[in-house]
């Protein structure tokens, strides 16, 4: 793709340096909430990137129409109208998917990153811009879900997608039949806050230049 | 720009003008797509129903019946046997599968002496009569419902449990084959001929559900209020029905 290297480093920029979870810590929320299975962090990870792809090209286009004093119920409206379209067309057409999604639909709009990138990108830059700063940000967002939730799924659970990847524990057989028990505490929300804080803590020192005084 | 988006009266025109235009998109939006919900929600309950009764997937018995085929499976198994209950009656009329019973629970809130409407559906499978109840109530966050297929001696043949919003990897597991197929063979009276329901328990020291006959269940590790809330809502959701179930039992 043409893309000039400013426009790489809106997407790029995200997925490391600038993620939004490690980096700027928002969306913690939702990072600990869904993470305890792989299956509904994908799905959470494709919908934010719909929903702040979408909404980040609206507000850009309404930047110079929007009136400051109201902008952030302007950025409200917008986010919550995505989502019910989003939520309603799911339903319509793709039942199934609607369901593994129900809990999350709700939880998009509260997601800080949203709120977050609207604020500060898209209102003050043009369309294209905002696009792929959407998809930088949600690309980064989604990539840390899916790291925790497969460590979380994979030690909580003893499963990947659902696949018992150590064997069945009830039956005990697999790594289940030399002793080998799942952590239960990989399913409780803290520990997605501490497997967050281990990545934040190799994150910052392998580049130092994160670190703040 | 020409416009000076920093006066009073602009932002009330432009909120205004937002409000009609989102309300009028969503508006649009919820009644085109009304008609495709409504049948995918018929859709999905047929399978629940048959789902609860072990009629399932070809392939895969933890899989409900293909939506493509729910219709006419529920026709095959079912069709029109099904009843509205009320107290030891049971009335038969195709009406029973439209009957709501999150709006049946608000009707008896609203006015104490309504007489509450019950859904059961008869069944035939494999030369055993089974008959399916529905039944609803609440978990940690937000609804949990559930079918549950019994014979005519009220011993359980199969569950069916699904929620609006309980925790992946915790309550949401109310869904998983290793909690509800624990519900098949247990007996929803005592010994005795009493009415006990099945309480979802934990540490009652039998996690392979050997004894069917203690009306409880292995509880979900984490779990703990989803599973009371399965507890509670299958000893009071059963408990309407019991004056018909004394019916079939004689």
């Amino acid at each position: 793709m043409g893309l000039s290297k400013k426009h790489k480093g809106l997407l790029l920029d995200p997925l490391a340096d600038k993620n939004p979870i490690t980096v700027q810590v928002l969306g913690i929320c939702s990072a600990l909430a869904i993470t305890a299975q792989l299956k509904p962090s994908i799905i959470m990870a494709i919908s934010v990137m719909f929903v702040l792809a979408m909404g980040n090209v609206v507000i850009s286009l309404l930047r110079n129409v929007i009136p400051s004093k109201i902008r952030i119920i302007v950025q409200l409206v917008v986010v919550a109208a995505l989502v019910i379209v989003v939520d309603q067309v799911l339903k319509a057409y793709a039942y199934e998917l609607s369901k593994t999604l129900s809990v999350f639909v709700g939880l998009i709009i509260t997601n800080c990153i949203i709120m977050g990138r609207f604020e500060a990108f898209a209102l003050a830059n043009k369309p294209w811009p905002s696009f792929l700063d959407a998809i930088g940000n949600s690309a980064g967002y989604g990539l840390l879900l899916i790291v925790v939730a497969f460590f979380r799924e994979l030690l909580g659970s003893g499963s990947i997608l659902g696949y018992k990847v150590f064997g069945d524990a009830i039956e005990k057989t697999g790594l289940y039949s030399i002793g080998y028990e799942n952590n239960g505490f990989m399913m409780l929300a803290p520990m997605a806050l501490i497997v967050v804080g281990i990545i934040i803590w190799i994150q910052r020192s392998k580049n130092p230049a994160l670190i703040e005084d | 720009m020409a416009i000076d988006t920093s006066k009073n009266s602009y932002t009330i025109i432009f909120s205004v003008i937002m409000v009609v235009v989102v309300g009028t998109l969503l508006a649009g939006v919820s009644s085109a797509l009304r008609p495709n919900i409504k049948a995918n929600r018929e859709i999905e309950k047929m399978q629940n129903i048959l789902f609860a009764m072990g009629i399932t997937d070809a392939s895969d018995v933890n899989a409900a019946v293909p939506a493509s085929e729910a219709k006419a499976m529920f026709a095959k198994y079912i069709g029109d046997d099904q009843y509205i209950v009320k107290g030891a009656t049971a009335e038969k009329t195709t009406k029973a599968f439209d009957i709501d019973v999150k709006k049946e629970a608000d009707k008896v809130k609203a006015d104490p002496n309504y007489q509450r409407q019950l859904e059961l559906y008869k069944c035939t499978k494999d030369g055993k009569t089974m008959y399916v109840v529905s039944m609803r109530g609440n978990g940690l966050w937000d609804a949990i419902w559930g079918y549950m297929a019994l014979d005519k001696d009220m011993v359980v043949q199969g569950a069916f449990f699904d929620h609006k919003g309980e925790t992946p990897g915790l309550g949401a597991n109310i869904t998983e084959p290793f909690f509800r197929d624990d519900f098949k063979g247990e007996h929803i009276f005592d010994k005795n001929g009493n009415y006990k329901g099945i309480t979802v328990k934990k540490g009652n020291g039998d996690p392979k559900n050997i004894d069917k006959l203690d009306n409880e269940v292995d509880a979900i590790a984490g779990a703990t209020i989803t599973g009371n809330g399965v507890s509670a809502m299958i000893k009071k959701g059963l408990k309407m029905y019991v004056p018909y179930f004394k019916t079939l039992k004689n």
